[in-house]
């Protein structure tokens, strides 16, 4: 039990960790949506680079290259923000993936409706466009908090005492690792149900308010 | 100027650490494609006794974090008597994320195939096991391809994760020369580059074929 203790301690702060990375790569992805449908080339070349990039090293080493190696005079990264701006990155170019597949999911009438009605881009994409992409982004968007929800247990490795570190300090003073580590699973898959549910039962919803 | 001449330093090591990542990859996929094709198989079987494991083995290597489940090939383990080298406890913890995860894709692929196939193949007279292996699979397995390679990155990326079981691979080897000149932005910056030098061209594979696929049907 007192290991089942030690390790729902860790439970707010791998909440934290998940849901400050998930606000920032949420926010952050908007201008880097803009910037890929950019009608400057240079501009597009260079979003895109960037995501690619962000996608294609591994989150440990990104949130390594913020904890340890960014560093300005004596100033540097606190474990936690280093996990939250390291994993909001990482989101945000998952996340603008995302965005633009539902943008694609919109079927063209929509936008030459819109511009026959003489709308302006602002007000199109506030009434007509915005309220179906959101729809269809929102359930890959939900599986994707998932998969941020495991990978924050990564900060754990830059000393973040989420619910990993306690399940690895408490393995290495001596518990049972079987144990200790079956319950480490079973608390993340447990956190995980919810946004599972949430996912399942908004994807039939939402799908069938979007047009086709 | 100088990061370009200490990167010419460190290139060597950081390839010997991205030849183990490399290597795990590689043996994780060996081991854990065809285990994730009977995975699959074993989540539609009719009997219990088949279907139960199965799905335990699949929710739980999806469920938990990869980092969860490389500690407990590690440190859990030993626990129930088997004990593992750092490399060996990798590569198990690996091989369970790659059959968990494609078991799945090749569900999904195998669900795929069109039912008129299926009814030919019956109409032919085939046997159920002959229709499996020469009707289902050529197809099903074709439209799993794009989805596998990503599974294959995702796994390559994961290796990272050894780093904590002291594995000499990629970003250990990286680490341990920041940790002896404090030169750690530059080293890690290199490792990172390597991932993606990896990482990237292998989407761009996936994205042809995704689109080669589509256009074929």
């Amino acid at each position: 039990m007192d290991v089942l203790r030690a390790l729902v301690s860790g439970v707010p702060l791998t909440l934290g960790v998940t849901a400050c990375a998930f606000v920032l790569g949420a926010v952050l992805a908007v201008p880097v949506l803009l910037m890929l449908r950019s009608r400057v080339l240079g501009v597009r070349v260079l979003a895109r680079v960037a995501v690619d990039l962000v996608r294609g090293i591994p989150p440990v080493v990104w949130l390594f290259i913020l904890y340890f190696g960014v560093t300005f005079g004596g100033w540097q990264f606190s474990a936690f923000n280093a996990a939250v701006v390291g994993l909001g990155i990482i989101s945000a170019a998952y996340l603008t993936e995302i965005y633009r597949g539902a943008l694609r999911g919109i079927h063209v009438g929509q936008w030459e409706a819109g511009q026959a009605l003489g709308l302006s881009g602002m007000t199109m994409f506030r009434s007509i466009i915005g309220p179906q992409a959101w729809r269809i982004a929102l359930p890959t968007v939900a599986t994707y908090a998932i998969s941020l929800l495991k990978d924050s247990s990564i900060a754990s490795v830059i000393g973040v005492t989420d619910v990993m570190f306690n399940a690895t300090a408490e393995t290495r003073q001596g518990e049972n690792g079987l144990v200790v580590l079956g319950i480490a699973a079973a608390v993340y898959i447990v956190l995980s149900v919810p946004l599972a549910v949430v996912s399942r039962m908004l994807d039939a919803r939402m799908r069938a308010a979007v047009a086709r | 100027m100088s990061w370009l001449t200490s990167w010419g330093d460190y290139f060597p090591q950081l390839l010997d650490g991205l030849k183990v990542s490399l290597l795990l990859t590689g043996g994780a996929l060996v081991v854990g494609l065809p285990l994730g094709l009977l995975l699959a198989l074993g989540v539609q079987a009719k009997r219990r006794v088949l279907r139960f494991p199965a799905l335990l083995v699949v929710e739980v290597g999806r469920g938990a974090p990869a980092l969860v489940i490389l500690q407990f090939a590690y440190f859990g383990l030993p626990a129930a008597g088997l004990v593992l080298s750092a490399y060996a406890a990798a590569t198990a913890a690996l091989v369970w994320g790659v059959a968990a995860y494609t078991s799945e894709i090749f569900r999904a692929g195998l669900n795929a195939v069109p039912a008129g196939e299926l009814e030919a193949a019956d109409a032919l007279g085939m046997t159920r096991r002959d229709r499996l292996r020469f009707v289902v699979m050529p197809q099903g397995l074709r439209i799993a391809l794009p989805a596998l390679i990503g599974i294959a990155i995702l796994i390559f990326q994961s290796t990272a994760l050894a780093y904590s079981i002291a594995v000499r691979e990629l970003l250990s080897q990286a680490y341990s020369i920041g940790s002896s000149n404090f030169d750690y932005l530059s080293v890690l910056t290199l490792a990172g580059l390597m991932y993606a030098a990896v990482s990237i061209p292998a989407t761009w594979l996936t994205i042809g074929l995704e689109r080669r696929i589509t256009a074929r049907s």
